[in-house]
């Protein structure tokens, strides 16, 4: 509707005044529904709107402006101010709550009375908003003014909770709401005016219980209340506290609950960390790691508790095997691997449940384990005797004792073991010297399933490098049937009247052998071997064989008296024996004159045949040991149960042990050697101590090098004109091209 | 000079040393005189059938300068002439030394040894000439190493004067040490280095994990245990 008349500013004020009066009235009265007559509120709008169109210099816009603020102070002063500040503790923030709803009722109708403002004058002047203004307003008449007791009665409420009180949430939410819109855009008034302080209270609060817990609870009691009380925290946030607030009150209570007591409690003597892992405590572990993992750095401590542990039952394991060595028991050091192995699957299960396979964990358990894997028992390398036990594992493999499955569970156990040992090239070595035993002498107990499995996991894990004589060695087996099948095809009778198998062995994949090669075999042998050689030459092209007849097996039908029985023997037994074809009696002399046998092979052999188990020769005089005045007769009235009998040989006492270091420490010295140049080849200048460092690195993947070698190595090769000094530095090497 | 192998020696790689002065045109003259005198001085020393001066010529020319002949001023003066084979003096080695000192006499040249000495023991030539020392006694073509009584006798000469303690000790130790039966070129070297930089006896500079050669990481390690 169009008015033609001007509304004089006093005028428009006392209308204003009329509708902010009822607008109060209503609020005090507090019905469920604040509602303006729409009819005045419409005249208060239309007369606000005409007072700001009006021509100059009845525009009054500016002045409504004013007025505005004039109105939100003065309630906000008169009114709020004076009903909150005579309230104390809940009473006081319930007064707080309330006016601060009446008020922003009030503003909101104020607002819409004032619209038309908003719409152009106050973004044309560029003037804080209606809201703005009002809310200033409200944070320096009240706010302000009541904010240090609305703060201390909150905290006060907040320890009441912490408690176990139950308190009103939606007032404290409220109530903080004001502190935050105080800020009017920033957090400030809510982070300095109140957050501080519960920060601070939450401190001291939480420092207190923990001093008590520690004392009073056990381990476990006391992670359960942590839990909890982080728990309640994170609650407290989202039910009244501002979210900004939940970082900062988790990170107090964490360091001051878990970091702060986190040596002591983990620590704790008959709950603590060990005894956890010793009880097989899952839960608590569980609850351990749910702790400690969100605190930057706080699984360190719980992972070296866990490695420490481990580190000493392992060692445990090691010294209970150490001391029945030493009272003269073997058993021990025997099933120690296994033991081991036991232990390493146990431990495993807590780092992949309780702790969540983290990485941390992992690296605990390995250097753990990597402590006591490199100890030696009765003077055997932890290499050497998990060598040993893979011999034993794969004999047992013929009997079907244990299941595929079972087989490759343990395969995949030993190859993780190998990990830990530092010396992993000794490892390689008697391995090799073992298989090579396996499959030249139990050939037919031999699983090649198996052996190639736990071959194909040392090579995934080593490398092929690692692996490759060992492949050579299995395939060689391999080959030898093949090419035995087209030795027999192509003979058109038996060379010497004797059905002969040979296994061809490739030298650089096998260990190396003595042999007596200048044995005088008999006829019939040589024959095959004369056969053999000619075949062979045949199907390859300019190869040399050397025949190891130590290694050899011989059936051979002894016509006995009472029955004929097979003997299944070694070469060297059938040899000596073949000589009783042509005479009855033979003394020692003439039996290693005509043999050409070594001293040690022929009395081992000769003890074989007639001093152990079986008698086929006797001996004269019949003592226990070969003496070179003996004489020696076929013994024809030899009989058995029988049809076969194997008459077995103790085989030489050799040193393997020393002979694999020997050989072990000749290979890393060519390592070491290589490793040099091809370090110094690619950096051309490199001070000693990198040199070291690096070669060391490279190196450990297969054994620990020894500081002192290396030296040595270099100092060899500064003299073979590999590397030579700087001429300025003196540990500076520079390689020579 | 130390004793050298009866066994007649091959010609080895020739030492390096500093450069000797290239004579000048105008004393020419004066140097041809010179030249004739060097020549009579040699040949009173040499053998007349292989035309070099050989070990009875060089004990002949140590009682005519009245000089012990394993007197170190003999290896210098065969380091001064750069002489390749030891024990043996040629015509040019003799020629080149004893241009370099500018004496043709025998009183003169005796005179020029103290000179010598002071030259050589400047720290520059000494390194060179300590090199010298070795190589010069190595007798066969591919030989690298020294046995451990050459090595002995050969430190005490030629550090015998300026490192007495080092030499004392380190010799004592070669001798009762069983590791090494022979010393080589990096050995040897290492020694002077050694003599040179670290404190003695205290040894406190002394690092294990720095590169010095295996065997004095050794001596180091025997005479802490000594000084215990």
């Amino acid at each position: 509707m169009y008015r033609a008349t001007i509304i004089d500013f006093e005028q428009g004020c006392k209308c204003l005044e009329a509708g902010v009066s009822e607008l109060k009235r209503i609020l005090e009265e507090e019905t469920s529904e604040t509602r303006i007559d729409p009819k005045q509120y419409l005249e208060l709008y239309t007369t606000i709107y005409n007072m700001c169109i009006q021509k100059h210099p009845h525009d009054h816009s500016q002045r409504l402006y004013n007025k505005y603020h004039d109105i939100v102070e003065h309630y906000a002063k008169k009114t709020v101010l004076p009903c909150v500040q005579q309230k104390h503790d809940e009473y006081l923030l319930r007064e707080l709550s309330r006016r601060w709803d009446h008020y922003k009722v009030f503003v909101k109708w104020l607002s819409h009375f004032f619209n038309y403002l908003e719409r152009f004058f106050i973004p044309q002047r560029n003037y804080p908003s209606l809201l703005e203004v009002a809310m200033k307003s409200f944070r320096n008449r009240v706010y302000l003014e009541v904010q240090v007791n609305a703060k201390d009665v909150v905290i006060a409420l907040i320890d009441k909770e912490r408690e176990g009180a139950q308190i009103d949430m939606e007032l404290l939410k409220n109530v903080l709401d004001i502190f935050v819109q105080s800020g009017m855009g920033t957090i400030e008034r809510y982070k300095e005016d109140f957050e501080m302080f519960l920060l601070e209270e939450t401190e001291s609060y939480y420092a207190r219980k923990a001093s008590r817990w520690i004392q009073e609870c056990s381990c476990p009691e006391y992670m359960i209340k942590s839990e909890e009380s982080l728990k309640k925290e994170k609650e407290r946030v989202t039910h009244y506290l501002h979210s900004s607030t939940e970082s900062k009150l988790v990170e107090i209570v964490q360091d001051i609950l878990l970091v702060s007591v986190a040596k002591h409690l983990l620590e704790k003597e008959h709950s603590g960390c060990s005894a956890l892992l010793r009880d097989d405590k899952t839960d608590d572990l569980s609850r351990m790691y749910r702790l400690y993992h969100p605190i930057p750095k706080g699984l360190e401590p719980v992972a070296d508790a866990f490695r420490i542990y481990v580190a000493r039952e392992g060692n445990a394991l090691i010294k209970q095997a150490q001391d029945a060595a030493a009272n003269g028991s073997l058993v021990e050091a025997q099933v120690l691997v296994g033991k081991i192995i036991d232990l390493h699957e146990k431990y495993m299960v807590y780092v992949m449940d309780c702790f969540k396979n983290h990485t941390l964990f992992h690296k605990a358990l390995k250097e753990a384990f990597e402590v006591f894997c490199n100890k030696k028992v009765a003077g055997s390398s932890s290499a050497e005797l998990v060598a040993n036990f893979c011999d034993s594992l794969f004999k047992k493999s013929g009997n079907d004792k244990l299941s595929d499955e079972a087989m490759e569970a343990t395969i995949d156990n030993v190859v993780k073991l190998l990990d830990y040992i530092s010396d992993k090239d000794i490892f390689s070595e008697f391995y090799r010297k073992k298989l090579a035993r396996r499959l030249l002498f139990d050939h037919h107990k031999v699983n090649k399933e198996h052996e190639t499995s736990m071959i194909t996991k040392l090579k995934r894990q080593q490398g092929g490098q690692y692996t490759s004589k060992m492949e050579g060695m299995v395939t060689d087996m391999q080959l030898a049937k093949e090419f035995q099948k087209g030795f027999k095809g192509s003979l058109t009778a038996k060379p010497g009247g004797i059905d002969l198998a040979v296994t061809v062995l490739n030298t650089g994949f096998w260990p190396s052998y003595k042999t007596s090669t200048d044995l005088n075999l008999p006829r019939e042998m040589v024959e095959c071997v004369e056969a053999f050689k000619s075949y062979y030459g045949t199907k390859t092209n300019q190869r040399k064989l050397r025949w190891l007849y130590s290694h050899g097996t011989c059936h051979v039908i002894g016509s006995f008296d009472p029955k004929p029985i097979e003997l299944v023997l070694s070469t060297y037994q059938a040899v000596v024996l073949c000589l009783f074809n042509n005479t009855e009696r033979l003394t020692y002399q003439e039996i290693i004159e005509q043999l050409n046998l070594s001293h040690e092979d022929l009395v081992r052999v000769l003890l074989s045949l007639s001093c152990a188990k079986y008698r086929i020769l006797n001996k004269e005089p019949a003592s226990k040991s070969i003496s070179t005045t003996d004489v020696f007769e076929f013994n024809s009235k030899f009989t058995s149960t029988m049809r076969r009998i194997k008459v077995s040989i103790p085989p030489p006492p050799i040193d393997e042990r020393k002979k694999v270091v020997e050989d072990v420490d000749q290979d890393r010295r060519y390592a070491i050697d290589a490793c040099i140049v091809r370090i110094m080849k690619s950096r051309k200048v490199l001070p000693h101590q990198q040199l070291v460092s690096q070669c060391v690195e490279q190196l450990s993947r297969m054994f620990k090098p020894d500081i002192k070698m290396i030296k040595k190595r270099i100092e060899d090769l500064i003299t073979r004109d590999y590397l030579k000094r700087d001429a300025k530095n003196h540990h500076i090497f520079n390689y020579v091209a | 000079m130390p004793p050298s192998a009866s066994k007649p020696s091959k010609k080895r790689s020739k030492p390096d040393s500093a450069t000797d002065p290239v004579p000048s045109a105008s004393s020419k003259k004066k140097s041809s005189k010179e030249m004739d005198g060097t020549d009579q001085l040699f040949n009173k020393y040499a053998n007349t059938s292989s035309g070099v001066i050989d070990p009875e010529g060089i004990e002949k020319l140590c009682s005519s300068l009245k000089v012990p002949h394993t007197d170190i001023r003999i290896l210098m003066l065969a380091w001064r002439m750069k002489a390749e084979k030891q024990g043996y003096f040629t015509k040019a080695e003799w020629r080149t030394a004893l241009k370099a000192l500018k004496v043709d006499t025998i009183p003169k040249l005796k005179k020029a040894l103290p000179e010598l000495e002071k030259e050589v023991r400047k720290p520059l030539n000494f390194a060179d000439f300590y090199a010298y020392a070795f190589k010069y006694c190595l007798t066969e073509e591919k030989q690298k190493f020294l046995d451990i009584e050459t090595i002995c006798q050969l430190l005490d000469m030629v550090l015998g004067s300026t490192f007495r303690a080092q030499v004392d000790y380190f010799v004592d130790y070669l001798k009762v040490q069983k590791d090494y039966k022979v010393i080589n070129m990096d050995q040897w070297m290492g020694f002077y280095r050694f003599c040179n930089e670290i404190s003695f006896p205290d040894m406190t500079n002394y690092n294990l994990e720095n590169a010095w050669p295996s065997i004095l990481d050794e001596f180091f390690e025997w005479l802490r245990e000594k000084q215990a």
